[in-house]
């Protein structure tokens, strides 16, 4: 039998006091916030007007018109770039910092910093840092001989708002890290050194398999963030005409939904959007089974 | 054996001092050129001369509002946290304590919802705030804190299982309620979880952009200091140093947070990190 103390008399009427935000949350935040959303889903709707059937026609102008398209091969590339990014940028940061160093602990401070720092100070930080003309990182660049390079021009803009996410996310993810190495019992790398072990022979069969745990955990999380880019997308890609120059799956519902009021269009690509990320982690947690090394 | 280590240790040092200009060096342009001449911009050096504080008193000056602001984002943060520790830590106590039928389902249920990204919840939760008029308003920006979440209990419901069960047994046998056990055990002694997901709370409102893009147009009075530099920018576009006297001031409240708080901090990333 599990373990808990019982509800005495009046006391089964504070139990569902202290749960009633839950469930609150639970009935309408959630289950209604879907049946709500897939429901709107299937109208046209701009809010004001009465809601006309539209059947499954949003999710057909969404897989054939080329705006959401493009929205969706934007994530899947901004994605495939900054996961990868953050993850192994985190894993770097945080194996250097695992090291006994004098003023270990100011330097994780200092790493850590941009990871407190809103999207939106940190994109503005780094529009001034990528500025065509007389910007920091084209002063270097010019400097050393090089060409100037126009950062936040369509060629180079995904990269750069890329860097940008990847700055802003490594000190969290190096904490994860930090925590999931520090765990890693002594005893095995002494084993290893009697062993004769080199150094990248224990990173690779103790360091890695022990800590695979978090590398799991931090690259869930750094996927579920991917696939909800916004801040830094809206700061650095907006153009003139509200559009982006990289719009991405939520950067469209946001512009569907409150720009244009198509809030049918907008619900059918919210649904596409969490379609697409429970897929993800049901994937994930298969492979997880597979190469997740839990003690 | 010895001359290796030394090696190790240098090589460490450079690539440390490498992370610290990556990771401080923009923070620092930052200040930089928040204190530069307008004129001088596109000065290079980094001690700004002549030093001067004019960007900040032009800030105040043209952005009358730039403080009711930073005022309106306190607020909401403090009312979001506030609402997300007291919901999240009641669900959790009686997750974790109360034996009652249909537990381990609810949780379960709970647990799934966790997958479900937030974007599914915007368009309802809209249409549900503006039928009640409150579009315009803080109120959508705070009040669905007061719903729990399944992060926020699952991290603290964690926590409260590593509080020794007798504890609660012995004040069961002096006769203390669950309501007394919730707030005169578990409550206290579950502090390092409460306070990092007050501050992952606090933190995620404070640097919130999506959601007051929605709710809060236009109003510089009403809008919080994300919206206000976000405006900010458009207004001052190629102002670099009246921009970066803006965002230093939009980041300060928390790095000062941070320094107080900064222990908590990192081991509440950690607990939440390693525990799920």
């Amino acid at each position: 039998m599990e373990y808990g103390l019982k509800a005495l008399g009046r006391e089964k009427f504070w139990l569902w006091i202290l749960l009633a935000p839950t469930l609150i949350g639970l009935l309408f935040g959630t289950a209604g916030s879907l049946l709500a959303t897939s429901t709107l889903s299937l109208f046209k709707w701009d809010l004001i007007g009465a809601p006309a059937w539209n059947g499954i026609q949003n999710y057909i102008d969404a897989f054939t018109k080329p705006e959401f398209l493009l929205a969706l091969k934007n994530t899947l590339v901004f994605s495939a770039l900054y996961v990868p990014g953050t993850v192994v940028a985190s894993l770097l940061a945080a194996l250097l910092l695992n090291r006994k160093i004098r003023g270990v602990g100011i330097f994780r401070t200092l790493f850590f910093l941009p990871s407190i720092t809103s999207a939106v100070a940190v994109s503005l930080i780094f529009s001034w840092l990528y500025a065509k003309d007389n910007g920091l990182l084209n002063t270097i660049i010019t400097q050393f001989g090089g060409q100037a390079v126009n950062w936040l021009g369509t060629k180079n803009v995904m990269m750069s708002v890329v860097i940008a996410n990847v700055w802003g996310a490594v000190g969290e993810g190096m904490v994860i890290f930090l925590a999931g190495l520090q765990a890693v019992p002594r005893e095995y790398y002494e084993a290893a050194t009697v062993d004769g072990g080199s150094g990248w022979a224990r990173f690779w069969h103790i360091t890695l398999p022990m800590i695979s745990p978090s590398i799991f955990f931090q690259t869930l999380l750094a996927t579920i963030n991917a696939f909800q880019a916004f801040e830094y997308i809206y700061m650095l890609t907006r153009q003139g005409n509200g559009n982006s120059s990289v719009p991405v799956v939520v950067f469209s519902i946001y512009r569907n939904g409150w720009r244009f009021f198509s809030m049918g269009l907008a619900s059918a690509q919210a649904m596409i959007l969490a379609a697409f990320i429970v897929v993800l982690m049901l994937i994930y947690f298969q492979l997880e089974k597979r190469w997740v090394v839990y003690e | 054996m010895k001359t290796r280590k030394i090696l190790g240790d240098i090589l460490t040092y450079i690539l440390v001092l490498v992370g610290i200009i990556l990771f401080t060096g923009p923070f620092i342009w930052m200040v930089s050129t928040s204190f530069k001449l307008p004129a001088d911009q596109y000065t290079h050096n980094l001690i700004p001369n002549p030093a001067s504080v004019v960007n900040y008193v032009t800030l105040f000056q043209k952005l009358p509002e730039f403080p009711r602001q930073i005022f309106n984002s306190f607020e909401i943060a403090f009312l979001t946290t506030l609402g997300q520790l007291l919901t999240c830590a009641m669900a959790a106590f009686v997750f974790a304590v109360v034996k009652f039928r249909g537990r381990s389902f609810l949780f379960t249920l709970l647990l799934i919802t966790w997958i479900v990204p937030f974007q599914v919840t915007l368009i309802p939760n809209f249409i549900i705030f503006s039928k009640l008029g409150f579009v315009g308003s803080q109120v959508p920006l705070w009040l669905p804190a007061f719903w729990g979440g399944a992060f926020g209990t699952f991290l603290i419901r964690q926590y409260f299982l590593t509080i020794p069960r007798e504890l609660a047994e012995a004040a069961r046998m002096d006769g203390a309620s669950l309501f007394q056990i919730f707030w005169n055990i578990y409550l206290p002694n579950a502090r390092p979880a409460l306070t990092a997901l007050g501050l992952f709370t606090f933190l995620g409102s404070w640097n919130d952009l999506l959601h007051p893009l929605i709710y809060l147009p236009t109003n510089q009075e009403l809008t919080t200091i994300p919206i206000g530099l976000a405006m900010f920018q458009t207004q001052y576009g190629g102002r670099w140093t009246i921009l970066m006297a803006g965002t230093l001031i939009s980041v300060l409240p928390i790095i000062v947070l941070f320094f107080f708080a900064q222990k908590q901090f990192i081991e509440g990333i950690a607990l939440s990190g390693v525990k799920r």
